[in-house]
């Protein structure tokens, strides 16, 4: 009777340590992310802006916010927009990455400066994303650098106006995205790849299976698990697109608002203080979020989860 | 069980990643709408009661410090030590470092950083003009004004004609009346009428006052005139651009010997939008006038031709025409354009501008028009109002500074009596123009200015309107998408229009 009253309190004892270790956490998330996050919920149910230097509400409006936002349907449009954006860059992006990544653990092909390399790529994602925008903005502009050298070159009679056309401008903010972000996705594919057991690569060339074999075969399914937390990551980020396409088109989303992003459209209601619309925007952008990563999850992991469950 | 955890697992994965962007929004929104739920009706009541006290002591102290001290910085002693100043350029940290008496800057080379007018330390808080930005901070640093210590209290702000009348509003209540400080009448007598129209409220009282008087016209390259018009002098100048239709020709004969008629589409805009028969917003409705409609017609069709491009104002690519020798027969604008803009002037840093050549030469254009002007108003609330009074007093009204402004800045200045002196003075002129002498042309501008037309809308729809008629010229739209566009844009600035 004795004994097991001992035990009881040395476990209460030790959840307790757990407990006090969790409170920073649970503190900053606290104060940091739930309250804001409810509060944003909770003002996304009121008319609340500023007209000049009048405030007017907050009046409640239950869920007229929304019925706005879906009903006028640029929702949609803005939407479109990211995910073009975000996946023109994704594509060259993972390409990339798994090449180089594949490259550089690849044990067989000594590659010499490995450690320069792997710096320089992940160069361009210490730069402010607004100092490189603005860096493109000029670059492409229509007297810019680029301009002269294909003029001069007799590639264009012209100068082209990159920033009057949907193509170019979405290229461009693609394109910056992709040179961002390829360093990092690198270098976490490769963390996934050394993680591989390499005897099985060494049974595989044994076995006299091709290199390409070996990627397909092996260093795929396994490096699964990575793959889907890039992909996630990389949608909320693509999601989350903002600072590149704002700096470049100068907040305009132009041409015809093309490459205004979901957070762009944000942006400009916050921008008025207009903090109803404002939160039912952030609402549901989390919505769609959710959504789209378990989508990711499901396509991605399913097979997984599932042949778990049957070994069970 | 186990999919189960996965599910949260990734669920609580993904909140805590989308969170922190919808906090961002949250954050902010959630802790504003608090505080201006909680403090809007405590500023209410404490501003209208601070504002009527510190108005009578600013008057009575203004009253009793004007007799001590005129056209020197003596502040009273019980004032405060620090002077606030929101701006969205360098233009009037420049102006009051280099014509007020006893400004010390705190950095020769750069007036924005500060400097001090003897004890008391002059802060310029700066912040870009674009998108509403400026009006933005302003905005916030106003209503923080009731519960704010004197040191961070905003003293003295300055706007502009697109937005002055929101910030001279008798209800808003946050620009002094200047009679408040102690400036009368007759101290303003030698301004022109539209500078006091349109920071006059709805009580008669004047809440601002300017040094500028901005009337416009049309800048044009004299070589290119030389070899397209035949001459560079302005009355040959202006026979070829007196009107719209006339313009468009000399474009096409512009286009004809490689020039373009302007660096882009948006120089004429202010022509156009400054003789409209209405205002922006009318009964609460945007109204598009006919006069802004035909700017977009008549740029469509420079556009097209390849007379013009879309780039934006300010762009490099639109003061590309500033340096020598110069693809652009004409910019539109105003005295301070050419002085704050184009290039050093002939005396000074060779720079390779056209300006720096005196090539440049001035007339009315097709239709007169007036563009910017910078308005100083004083803070309500502020706690310098004797220095603010002196400064309004010295850098809007005093005839010597005004005279120096418009020698030494080639500024229009906001003073009939010196504008007079110069126009008639033969041996003046402005050397950027080549010698001549624009101060009678501008002058007689000013005096047809008609501020009725202004809205508290304008800067907003005036850029959202410049913004999305570009998709329209770059063939992107057709003029009835471009213009949807436009009142979308508008209803996402000012709530309160949509609809």
């Amino acid at each position: 009777m004795e004994k097991t009253k001992q035990t009881k309190s040395r476990i209460t004892r030790h959840n307790k340590y757990g407990y006090i270790f969790l409170i920073p956490f649970m503190a900053a998330f606290v104060v940091f992310q739930m309250i804001p996050l409810v509060s944003t919920v909770f003002n996304s149910f009121f008319e609340n802006y500023k007209s000049g230097l009048k405030q007017i509400g907050p009046n409640f409006v239950g869920f007229g916010n929304y019925i706005k936002l879906i009903s006028s349907g640029d929702l949609l449009k803005y939407f479109g927009n990211t995910m073009i954006m975000w996946i023109l860059g994704f594509i060259p992006q993972i390409v990339v990455s798994l090449l180089l990544s594949a490259w550089f653990t690849d044990p067989s092909l000594r590659l010499k400066g490995q450690r320069f390399f792997k710096t320089v790529i992940y160069l361009p994602n210490l730069i402010m994303a607004s100092a490189f925008a603005m860096l493109f903005f000029t670059l492409f502009g229509d007297n810019g650098p680029v301009n002269s050298i294909l003029v001069q070159a007799g590639i264009f009679a012209k100068p082209y106006s990159f920033m009057s056309h949907i193509g170019s401008v979405r290229g461009l903010v693609a394109f910056m995205n992709f040179l961002m972000w390829f360093g990092n996705t690198t270098i976490l594919l490769m963390a996934g790849m050394m993680g591989i057991d390499q005897s099985l690569f060494e049974a595989a060339e044994v076995d006299g299976a091709s290199a390409n074999q070996i990627f397909f075969r092996i260093t795929l399914p396994l490096l699964k698990p990575i793959l889907i937390y890039v992909m996630i990551t990389s949608l909320i980020g693509g999601l989350q697109m903002f600072d590149v396409p704002q700096i470049l088109t100068n907040g305009s989303g132009d041409p015809m608002r093309s490459s205004m992003t979901l957070i762009m459209y944000l942006n400009k209601h916050l921008f008025s203080k207009n903090y109803g619309m404002a939160g039912a925007l952030s609402v549901i952008l989390l919505i769609i979020t959710g959504i789209l990563s378990m989508v990711v999850f499901r396509f991605t992991a399913a097979d997984e989860v599932g042949g778990r469950r049957k070994n069970k | 069980m186990k999919k189960r955890m996965r599910y949260l697992m990734s669920l609580a994965l993904v909140t805590a990643m989308v969170v922190p962007m919808a906090a961002c929004g949250g954050s902010s929104s959630g802790s504003a709408s608090s505080g201006t739920s909680a403090s809007g009706s405590s500023a209410a009541a404490s501003s209208s009661a601070a504002s009527s006290e510190s108005a009578s002591e600013a008057a009575s102290s203004a009253s009793s410090a004007a007799a001590v001290s005129s056209g020197s910085a003596a502040a009273a002693g019980d004032e405060g030590k620090v002077l606030n100043i929101e701006v969205w350029n360098n233009e009037f940290p420049n102006r009051l470092a280099d014509h007020y008496p006893g400004f010390e800057a705190a950095d020769p080379d750069d007036a924005t950083k500060g400097g001090k007018i003897g004890d008391v330390t002059v802060n310029f808080i700066v912040t870009d003009n674009q998108d509403n930005k400026y009006q933005t901070k302003l905005d916030e640093d106003l209503s923080a004004q009731a519960d704010a210590s004197d040191d961070s209290k905003v003293d003295l702000f300055l706007i502009e004609a697109d937005y002055a009348l929101k910030y001279v509003d008798a209800d808003a209540d946050v620009a002094m009346p200047l009679k408040d400080l102690g400036i009368t009448d007759d101290d303003l007598s030698k301004q022109f009428q539209y500078t006091k129209d349109i920071v006059t409220d709805a009580n008669g009282d004047i809440r601002g006052s300017s040094w500028q008087a901005c009337s416009a016209g049309l800048i044009y390259n004299r070589a290119i005139a030389k070899e397209v018009l035949g001459s560079d002098d302005p009355d040959t100048v202006q026979q070829a651009v007196s009107d719209w239709d006339k313009f468009n020709e000399t474009a096409k004969k512009m286009k004809d010997a490689g020039y373009k008629i302007t660096a882009t589409v948006n120089d004429t805009y202010r022509v156009y939008s400054n003789n409209v028969s209405g205002q922006w917003v009318q009964d609460g409705k945007v109204v598009v006038d006919d006069n802004i409609k035909k700017w977009a017609d008549d740029s469509k069709a420079l556009v097209d031709a390849g007379e013009t491009t879309t780039n934006d104002m300010w762009s490099d690519e639109w003061s590309a025409g500033f340096q020598a020798p110069g693809d652009v027969f004409c910019y539109f604008g105003p005295a301070w354009l050419i002085n704050f803009s184009m290039g050093n002037a002939p005396d000074k840093d060779d720079d390779g501008s056209i300006a720096h050549a005196g090539g440049w030469g001035m007339v009315n254009g097709p239709q007169s028009y007036y563009w910017g002007g910078s308005w100083i108003c004083a803070a309500q609330g502020t706690d310098n109002p004797t220095l603010a009074k002196d400064i309004i007093l010295t850098m809007t009204t005093d005839d010597d500074v005004m005279k120096d402004i418009a020698v030494k800045d080639s500024d229009c200045v906001n003073n009939k009596t010196v504008l007079d002196a110069l126009a008639a003075d033969d041996s003046f002129g402005n050397a950027i123009l080549g010698g001549q002498n624009p101060y009678k042309m501008l002058s007689e501008g000013a005096e047809k200015i008609d501020m009725s037309k202004v809205s508290p809308y304008d800067q907003g729809c005036n850029e959202e309107y410049q913004q999305s008629m570009k998709n329209y010229f770059d063939g992107n739209a057709s003029y009835d998408e471009a213009l949807d566009q436009f009142k979308q844009g508008v209803a996402e600035k000012y709530p309160e229009l949509s609809e």
